[in-house]
């Protein structure tokens, strides 16, 4: 018996060094170039995520109203945004937002049944220049940045 | 007896609403409706979006609504799972339909899609409130409440509602579709709450046939009720009394 018991702690100690770091099992939220933070604090979101986007489904649907803070589709344009070699992760994949969390805390989420994993419009990464809307580049009142207008009114050239 | 005081805001109120009907001049209201909606702001009753197809001038072989349509909002094509879904059984949002006339052989083509009637029917038949009119007169599936019965599909007068039979991959992030729920023409809705037109009418522009407007039939001002004013416009099944919000020419 006692034998048995060494033998078990003896492996347990070589096992050890083995053992995963706990912060390489949590999963990993990507946050888009050029921002630091989403829409509400992060503790916000993890409890109310779902709180938002439903609310925010049944005012789209049923009233219209189109903003974007709490919309499914800016989750995805933002969080699920190509990578760097032009590749955007599908739903079935740990790489993607919603399911990176959703697997390790092991919900499963019926969204993405009917609704678009991948942000329609690649070159969201437009983002960053200021004064447009990313996600409607065909709204978007003027693709210069605001650098660009200012050296432009400058010379007179710009209304 | 004692004397009740008066209220001075039923008198206020009263004052008010006058001036405001003045204020409300056509020229006014026009103006107003004429802006985009913002996106914060719901959409309303003061408004009602219809259709107005004109068969005279509808070609026969185009069919560039119906590929617009399935462009626009991911239906059909060979590459989706649809196809595993017999014919008869395939969502059609919008489909292309030839009248002919037996005694005389006078044919005549048009678009046939949701009516988008003031009284629908299947949102009558909708046992879970899925199926909604919304306050400007687009009709739509709510996909996140419906479960899947196809009363609306029986009750539709024009044929108009799709059953989905296959899980779907890759849809349009702006048209949500997917498998186990009814879909149906949605007046392409997330253009239209962009102040755009929908892809059907723009698709027929853009061929050069001009056999379809959209406009707001509340609007006397607007290109379709001017038309509709000056040359008329038919109803399909105009005797089931819907009010539809999609008329016809020439029919």
């Amino acid at each position: 018996m006692m034998r048995t018991l060494t033998l078990m702690a003896v492996g347990l100690l070589l096992a050890l060094p083995l053992t995963i770091q706990a912060s390489d099992l949590l999963p990993k939220v990507p946050l888009p170039a050029g921002k630091d933070k989403c829409v509400e604090p992060t503790d916000v979101m993890r409890r109310e995520h779902m709180h938002f986007i439903l609310h925010q489904r049944d005012e789209t649907m049923h009233k219209g109203i189109r903003t974007t803070k709490h919309s499914l589709k800016e989750c995805i344009n933002c969080h699920n945004a190509p990578r760097e070699d032009g590749k955007v992760a599908h739903i079935e994949s740990k790489d993607h937002f919603c399911n990176s969390c959703h697997s390790y805390a092991a919900v499963t989420i019926d969204c993405f049944q009917c609704h678009a994993d991948k942000p329609e419009n690649t070159n969201y990464r437009h983002s960053l220049v200021e004064n447009t809307l990313p996600h409607h580049p065909e709204m978007s009142g003027s693709a210069l940045t605001k650098d660009t207008l200012n050296v432009l009114a400058t010379k007179g050239d710009a209304k | 007896m004692k004397q009740l005081p008066t209220d001075p805001s039923r008198r206020n109120f009263l004052g008010k609403t006058a001036a405001a009907g003045l204020l409300i001049a056509p020229g006014v209201l026009l103006h107003q409706v004429a802006q985009a909606r913002p996106a914060d702001e719901a959409a309303s009753s003061k408004v009602r979006w219809g259709m107005l197809v004109d068969t005279n001038t509808c070609s026969k072989g185009c069919d560039a609504c119906v590929t617009a349509c399935q462009t626009e909002n991911g239906w059909g094509g060979e590459h989706s799972n649809e196809v595993k879904s017999s014919p008869e059984q395939q969502s059609q949002w919008i489909r292309k339909v030839t009248l002919r006339d037996k005694q005389n052989g006078h044919e005549q083509s048009l678009p046939l899609m949701c009516q988008h009637c003031e009284t629908p029917p299947c949102v009558d038949v909708c046992p879970t409130g899925a199926s909604m009119k919304r306050a400007d007169g687009i009709v739509l599936v709510d996909k996140h409440i419906c479960i899947g019965c196809r009363y609306c599909m029986m009750a539709c007068p024009y044929k108009a509602r799709s059953f989905v039979h296959e899980e779907l991959h890759d849809q349009k992030p702006y048209a949500p579709r997917g498998k186990g729920t009814v879909e149906s023409c949605t007046m392409c809705v997330h253009r239209v709450d962009k102040d755009g037109t929908p892809a059907c009418v723009e698709a027929c522009n853009k061929a050069g046939h001009q056999a379809m407007w959209f406009g707001d039939l509340n609007n006397p001002n607007s290109d379709i009720s001017k038309r509709l004013k000056e040359y008329g416009g038919n109803q399909i099944r105009a005797d089931l009394g819907l009010n539809t919000g999609v008329r016809y020419q020439g029919l």
